[in-house]
């Protein structure tokens, strides 16, 4: 395994088994933030101090193995182009934050359902992926996850405050829980604009594909947790079980209502946007994004059939400009993005067929 | 008063300007005072890191002390190992190493508070490794109480007995140490 193979294919390979609620909760994912209790955080840390941390990952982590998720990789961030990074970021194997940081690097599953960033905000972020809603079995499998890296890391950890971190919102379990979930009636709807803020008042977050900041391209939102301190990482999770059953509902409700009163409207939509994507020779990066929401919709509703519904989750990575500039190889200005995004949705499309 | 660009808005913002000597008076909404530039668009957003410091910012001068020299004292606070302050904390809100949560203790509660909706103590997972210390820790102080009470009630027999459990128990733990 190498990092061609993290690098070539547009969705991970846990992404293809598909999961519960599948057709509107597109992914689950647990994230941990842990550090060293004998190394200063990150953020100030010297370059020795740093190299310290990453070595140590690299001698007793590079090809082992945990449960079966394959051998971990670590990746160097440093031996990465500006291209590599920006595909890794699309496919979430990395943050933003990762690809800047110093002496920083990861450490990926074969399937790449595990990526534990090295020497991010936090010495450790460990995150693990599921496809679908599957909170429960998340959280059991990155506690798991974290007892394994336990045996050889003195956390940082206090009796009274928990799991120590670099900043003062993750403080205490350090966990992020997040569920990305795909909205389309809702927002049509407009309904969406009222439960953000009833979920916001949980203490949890709503934001774009891409985190903090970002906007929710293609109707699809992650929708997290802000508190990590007074409350168990069950709970946590359990409050976000709660609020995510609730928006399925409604957002199956609203589907219905959409279908009841005005389906000749919504098949219109669905298939001119199934066109446009099937022909166009141009499209941007956010009409792209709007258009395959609207032909997921069309598949999870019965209306465009033999496609599959993972194509949202796929092309949508494929399409962004990372991507496309690993795929030709090369830099592209932003009008052969546009070109090449359109050449590949259609071609990814006719295999449908 | 009605916004003197766009005449449908309430007008919200009021300006002077002078051009040649002249004073004007703007009276403009929000919205055309941003179409045509009085106010800055990106003023409008602040990042989440923003809206922290901030808020860690505001945590520090709402502390209500009399004495101005408490006051002097809590600001420099200072974390032994990484030399990080309290002040450089509340500027980047960010600890510099696990040992600043101990060097900025009395200050840290508030804090948390505020953005932990009123939290201060963890109740999730406690480390396995760690976890097994703490609670030999526990169980070790919880026996050494109960010697003295034997020995001060002359049980020299049971004396004998508990104290037996605790050489073992601290043998097992110096044996994790090694």
């Amino acid at each position: 395994m190498s990092l061609e193979q993290f690098m070539n294919e547009a969705i991970s390979p846990w992404m293809r088994e598909g999961g519960p609620e599948n057709e509107i909760v597109l992914s689950t994912r647990i994230r941990l933030a842990r550090n060293f209790q004998d190394e200063v955080f990150p953020i100030i840390a010297d370059e020795k101090d740093l190299i310290r941390v990453n070595n140590f990952f690299k001698e007793n982590y590079h090809q082992t193995s945990f449960r079966n998720y394959g051998n971990f990789e670590l990746i160097e961030i440093s031996d990465l182009s500006n291209l590599e990074k920006r595909v890794l970021v699309e496919k979430h194997l990395i943050s933003p934050y990762l690809a800047k940081a110093r002496a920083a690097a990861a450490l990926v599953s074969e399937n790449e359902q595990v990526s534990v960033m090295i020497n991010e905000e936090d010495h450790i972020r460990m995150q693990l992926y599921f496809p679908g809603f599957q909170l429960a079995t998340a959280l059991e499998e990155a506690l798991l996850l974290d007892d394994w890296f336990e045996e050889q890391v003195d956390y940082a950890y206090d009796e009274e405050k928990g799991y120590l971190t670099t900043c003062p919102t993750n403080v205490g379990t350090g966990i992020r829980a997040s569920v990305m979930i795909h909205l389309p009636a809702l927002v049509i709807t407009k309904k969406i604009n009222q439960m953000i803020p009833a979920i916001n008042q949980f203490g949890f977050v709503v934001r774009g594909i891409y985190g903090e900041g970002s906007e929710a391209i293609g109707n699809i939102f992650q929708i997290s947790n802000q508190i990590t301190l007074g409350k168990s990482e069950k709970d946590i999770v359990a409050d976000l079980q709660s609020i995510i059953i609730k928006l399925v509902e409604q957002e199956r409700e609203a589907r219905l209502q959409l279908l009841q009163k005005s389906q000749t409207r919504m098949e219109d939509q669905i298939f001119r946007s199934y066109g446009i994507l099937r022909h166009s020779r141009i499209i941007e990066s956010k009409e792209a994004s709007s258009r395959l929401s609207n032909v997921r919709l069309g598949i999870d509703l019965g209306i465009i059939k033999n496609v599959s519904h993972n194509i949202l989750n796929e092309l949508m990575v494929l399409t962004q400009p990372g991507f496309l500039q690993h795929y030709a190889s090369k830099i592209l200005t932003s009008n052969e993005r546009d070109v090449l995004r359109a050449t590949l949705i259609r071609e990814r499309l006719m295999l449908e067929q | 008063m009605k916004c003197s660009e766009c005449n449908k808005r309430p007008a919200t913002l009021y300006f002077s300007q002078v051009i040649n000597g002249q004073k004007a008076e703007i009276k403009v909404c929000e919205i055309c005072a941003m179409k045509k530039g009085y106010i800055n668009q990106s003023d409008e957003t602040y990042s989440l890191q923003d809206l922290l410091t901030g808020l860690f910012n505001f945590g520090s001068s709402q502390v209500e002390l009399p004495n101005e020299q408490i006051f002097k004292e809590v600001h420099e606070l200072q974390c032994p190992k990484c030399n990080t302050t309290f002040n450089d904390f509340q500027r980047i809100g960010k600890f510099g190493c696990a040992d600043c949560y101990q060097a900025f203790k009395v200050k840290l509660d508030s804090i948390f508070r505020r953005v932990h909706s009123g939290n201060t103590k963890h109740i999730g997972k406690i480390p396995k490794r760690k976890g097994v210390h703490l609670h030999v820790k526990k169980e070790l102080e919880a026996l050494r109480e109960k010697l003295n009470q034997l020995i001060e009630q002359e049980e020299f027999e049971k004396a004998a007995i508990v104290r037996d459990e605790i050489k073992k128990l601290e043998q097992e733990k110096e044996g994790d140490h090694s």
